[in-house]
């Protein structure tokens, strides 16, 4: 049946038709009849943010938690300006997402009009693909192939700006899906000579690791599992990103933990002396590799990318397979059949001296909580609840990825790339909204949670009872760590002064504060945190100067990490201060 | 002291089919300045008879490394149908045009118009005191002859920037 609707008629039951059940926004001028045409619906829930920002992390949090796209719905200009920095986010962490943004009527594009931004110029770059519809005839295939594209092959933000008229405006509406155009096809598969090549390497590898990432999370839940068979056909020991974490049990005897710039030792030192790394949906970020010239100096690699363009961009690799993490993962399997590995004893002997060294292990004093002991213990008292953990940024997000323990995908959800201060409160709104019985934790710092702390408004009106879990120790921790070991402690505005009283705040926004000041009340504050049913702020004093390690400081390779104990010099050379 | 070092870089030129649509040029032209890669040329035109699709040449130049990236970057982008390195394909033609305006009277008049005979250059306007000489060929042609025509009361150069093509039987 065919009937003429309006531009916003057509986006909403679009938006039905392909199964979104929430959108996080902010209404203003430009979107009012978007606004008008969901207050008629009740299948689409809308989460009212306090900004813009909120909104795109929202959306982030909910896919990565659920696997489905985020949808974001903001006005023109500030709202879309707003927004950028989420969607950024989800573009470098490829997080399906699809950003709906009001702008003013198309006559007047171009004029400087009130709430004008250029919202297609200033998100091309950092979203997967964009769109300015200026037909509500073109908008039912535009949503589509947004939703398509942001979904499909790397996953990412895809932005559609929509200016005031066309959503006012009528075209016809067929019930039927969308012509596709079927322009975006992007490799699933690898080659048969591929896989045949891999599994060649794997079974002769006498000292195999495997590093995986964000990628086998994106593939779904399955890929995790397959990931699992695979290391379970090979024994070979296996270290993930940040991103990755998760997609293998963490209490696993071949887990090696995280690897790179706060990785293990043992990951590092592994990763450094292996002569095989098979590299499954991650891509050898800077945080990864460390020195260039000096990462995994004797191995031969295999990539598995769904992005072609993450092969070889900063390690040369010796056999990139361009597909689907999952799909490569089952062929692989597949062509393994019932070959057995090399006896890997030696290997994972020398990995069990590495381990030895007890790299995570920290210093405790009876003066200050050690934040690193906070983090376990909220690991040890949370687990039978298989939390989602959503962090901040800086050293709380490090301490939680070392200390917190992570048995199955889509449980941790960080800013990986962009490391976006403010990104864990709204994320952990939109982990909720998509799992509302579950425990839901953002794991915080007293300088980030500042960055978007309105959205606890967010939580008290949806009733979300999302926890946060802030290690209180009044520094941008992880700035003053960098200053303390690159620019002699010259503590150069990274103190938190005039800190708001957080309880006191939480009980302002209607939700419970604690607050916990020494290890005595560590777990009861923690059990109160979990038995309390509506949202929690747990302001969590810690020692104000510890840092963050084991480091590989800028400029070094996976064999020179600072742990504990370690003696650190005060300042550093110039190209070493000059690397991110 | 810290100094900045460059890697070795070749040229290369690209040929880029894409999606005629709104802001193409912009994604494009933008992922060159955002990722840091240099573009010496770049054409574009479309090249279809329903104006769909258009064909852009970038020339550009880079580590072989960057090359390689900026390809696949490229493909990246949903409206790229597809990218041809021209240069590591093997023997291609390299094309532009060039308008070279040259004043002058006299033995340089005729000197400039006698030099333009032998690199095929045309008038296309013409004063008692000036010609503007159309001239096509490969990059270097075009130096060679801007080069000559300096000494000869060169005013104003218009370039059009590469268009090239695989030799052979094969279509893109």
């Amino acid at each position: 049946m065919t009937q003429e609707r309006s531009g916003a008629d057509i986006l909403v039951n679009s938006l039905e038709r392909l199964g979104v059940e929430v959108v996080f926004g902010y209404p203003g001028g430009a979107v009012l009849p978007i606004y008008d045409a969901l207050f008629e619906h009740d299948t689409i829930k809308h989460v009212l943010v306090r900004h813009e920002a909120g909104a795109a992390h929202a959306a982030e949090g909910y896919a990565r938690s659920t696997g489905k796209p985020g949808v974001v719905l903001v006005t023109s200009g500030p709202g879309a300006t707003n927004a950028v920095t989420g969607i950024a986010d989800a573009f470098m962490d490829s997080i399906p997402m699809v950003v709906i943004t009001g702008q003013v009527p198309t006559p007047i594009i171009g004029t400087d009009a009130f709430q004008e931004a250029d919202t297609v110029g200033i998100t091309r770059h950092c979203c997967k693909h964009n769109y300015l519809v200026k037909d509500p005839a073109d908008l039912a295939a535009v949503i589509d192939e947004a939703f398509q594209i942001a979904t499909t092959g790397r996953p990412g933000p895809v932005v559609i700006d929509i200016p005031k008229n066309v959503q006012i405006a009528t075209a016809p509406w067929h019930d039927g899906p969308p012509q596709r155009r079927n322009r975006y096809n992007p490799r699933t598969h690898g080659s048969a000579e591929e896989i045949a090549r891999a599994i060649e390497l794997l079974a002769n590898a006498k000292q195999p690791v495997f590093y995986t990432g964000g990628g086998v999370i994106n593939a779904g839940p399955q890929a995790s599992e397959l990931l699992r068979q695979l290391q379970a056909l090979t024994g070979a020991p296996l270290t993930s990103t940040l991103m990755g974490l998760g997609a293998f049990p963490a209490d696993h005897a071949d887990w090696l933990g995280m690897l790179g710039m706060h990785g293990t030792y043992e990951a590092n030192m592994a990763m450094n002396k292996a002569d095989l790394i098979l590299c499954v949906g991650a891509r050898f970020d800077d945080r990864v590799t460390g020195r260039l010239d000096a990462f995994a100096p004797h191995s031969t690699k295999i990539h598995i990318d769904i992005d072609r363009s993450s092969i070889n961009k900063t390690v040369a690799v010796d056999l990139p397979i361009v597909g689907d993490c999952g799909e490569v993962l089952a062929q692989l399997i597949e062509a393994w059949g019932t070959r057995k590995p090399q006896d890997l004893t030696e290997w994972k002997a020398r990995i069990d001296g590495w381990r030895a060294r007890k790299s995570l292990a920290y210093p405790r004093t009876l003066e200050a909580i050690a934040p690193q002991l906070a983090v376990e213990r909220l690991f040890a008292l949370t687990r039978e609840y298989d939390p989602i953990i959503t962090t901040e940024v800086g050293q709380h997000q490090m301490w939680a990825a070392q200390h917190f323990g992570f048995f199955g995908p889509n449980r941790w959800l960080t800013s990986g790339s962009l490391g976006t201060m403010g990104y864990g409160l709204p994320a952990a709104i939109g982990a909720q909204m998509g799992h509302p019985g579950k425990l839901v934790i953002d794991i915080a710092g007293d300088a980030s949670i500042q960055m978007n702390i309105q959205e606890m408004g967010t939580a008290t009106q949806y009733r979300l009872p999302v926890k946060v879990f802030t290690l209180n120790n009044e520094f941008m921790g992880m700035v003053r760590q960098w200053q303390e070991l690159t620019y002699e402690s010259r503590y150069s505005n990274s103190y938190s002064d005039s800190l708001p009283d957080f309880v006191m705040l939480a009980e302002a926004y209607g939700w419970k504060g604690i607050r916990i000041e020494n290890e005595s009340q560590l777990d009861a504050g923690i059990r109160a945190m979990i038995e309390h049913p509506g949202p929690v702020f747990v302001d969590c004093l810690v020692a104000k100067e510890d840092n963050c390690f084991p480091m590989i400081p800028s400029g070094a390779a996976h064999t020179e990490m600072l742990l504990y104990g370690d003696t650190v010099e005060g300042t550093m050379d110039d190209e070493a201060k000059a690397l991110v | 002291m810290m100094k900045i070092t460059k890697e070795h870089e070749e040229r290369h030129v690209l040929t880029v089919i894409v999606d005629n649509e709104a802001g193409i040029l912009a994604k494009i032209a933008g992922l060159f300045t955002a990722r840091g890669y240099n573009i010496d040329s770049l054409t574009v035109a479309d090249i279809t008879e329903n104006h769909s699709v258009s064909r852009i040449t970038i020339v550009t130049h880079g580590p072989p490394t960057q090359i390689d990236q900026i390809h696949a970057q490229l493909e990246r982008l949903v409206p790229v149908h597809k990218v041809i390195d021209l240069t590591e394909n093997g023997p291609h033609v390299e094309r532009e045009l060039a308008l070279v305006k040259v004043t002058g009277t006299g033995d340089a008049r005729v000197e400039a118009l006698r030099l333009a005979d032998i690199f095929r250059a045309r008038p296309v306007d013409t004063t008692t005191s000036s010609f503007i000489f159309e001239l096509t060929g490969a990059p270097d042609k075009i130096d060679t002859f801007i080069g000559l025509m300096r000494e000869l009361g060169l005013v104003e150069v218009g370039r059009t920037g590469v268009v090239g093509m695989a030799r052979g039987t094969q279509g893109v």
